[in-house]
């Protein structure tokens, strides 16, 4: 009985942490003024305030159900894959201008995400000149 | 128990309508955002607000079937992020 008393006031916890951690990320990418600084804000939603959603349907499924695999499942797939889509578009913020330069390297090399064999250059001209 | 799951039942209720509004305010950002990436980043995080929403109605609901979909939503955006950002790189998807 108090075990269970104890499991619904943890996922009450979990819910309101999700709930707090989505509405922070949802104001930072709404007031920020910078491209990157505003990817800063929503890759907390991503991690935190999803995963705390999960955590109180593994919890709630776990003591009042019949175990919880596919949150888990869920759960991985978005740690994973989270990191590489900001990772992707921290690129495009570098391609499209819209950062601060990055500094320049020493014994002229390029950064990686510029270092484009030549017949890739010739597909991204138009894009970068436009912005 | 009583007062445990009457506490469970408003942060539920709480949790939708901030996750709710949150997908609002991402919404906003796709249509004001300045350059691609605001964009980009601005319709990633909706996915992600979707897989929050399916996950707290299959709390709500007690039932176990939303699951799946929100497992192939998760695969489907992070693939669709991964696409539009490579569109922007190289004026390609597939090489």
């Amino acid at each position: 009985m108090t075990y269970e008393i104890v499991a619904l006031y943890a996922v009450t916890f979990c819910l309101v942490v999700g709930s707090i951690f989505t509405l922070v990320g949802a104001i930072g990418l709404l007031k920020f003024n910078d491209g990157m600084t505003r990817l800063h804000a929503p890759t907390k939603v991503g991690t935190v305030g999803v995963g705390a959603l999960l955590l109180a349907s593994i919890i709630y499924n776990g003591v009042f159900g019949e175990g919880a695999v596919q949150e888990l499942l869920i759960m991985g797939f978005l740690f994973v894959t989270a990191p590489i889509s900001a990772h992707f578009i921290a690129k495009v913020n570098m391609h499209r201008g819209t950062c601060d330069t990055p500094p320049e390297l020493p014994e002229d090399e390029q950064w990686a995400t510029f270092d484009l064999p030549a017949s890739d250059q010739e597909l991204t001209k138009p894009l970068l000149s436009e912005s | 128990m009583t007062l445990a799951t009457d506490l469970m039942n408003y942060a539920l209720v709480l949790a939708f309508v901030v996750v709710g509004l949150c997908q609002l305010m991402a919404m906003v950002r796709v249509v004001i955002g300045p350059g691609t990436a605001d964009r980009i980043l601005a319709l990633d995080t909706m996915v992600i607000n979707a897989i929050g929403l399916i996950v707290l109605m299959g709390l709500a609901q007690g039932t176990r079937i939303y699951f799946e979909a929100s497992l192939i939503i998760a695969m489907l955006g992070f693939v669709s992020t991964v696409a539009y950002a490579r569109f922007v790189l190289r004026g390609d998807i597939i090489e």
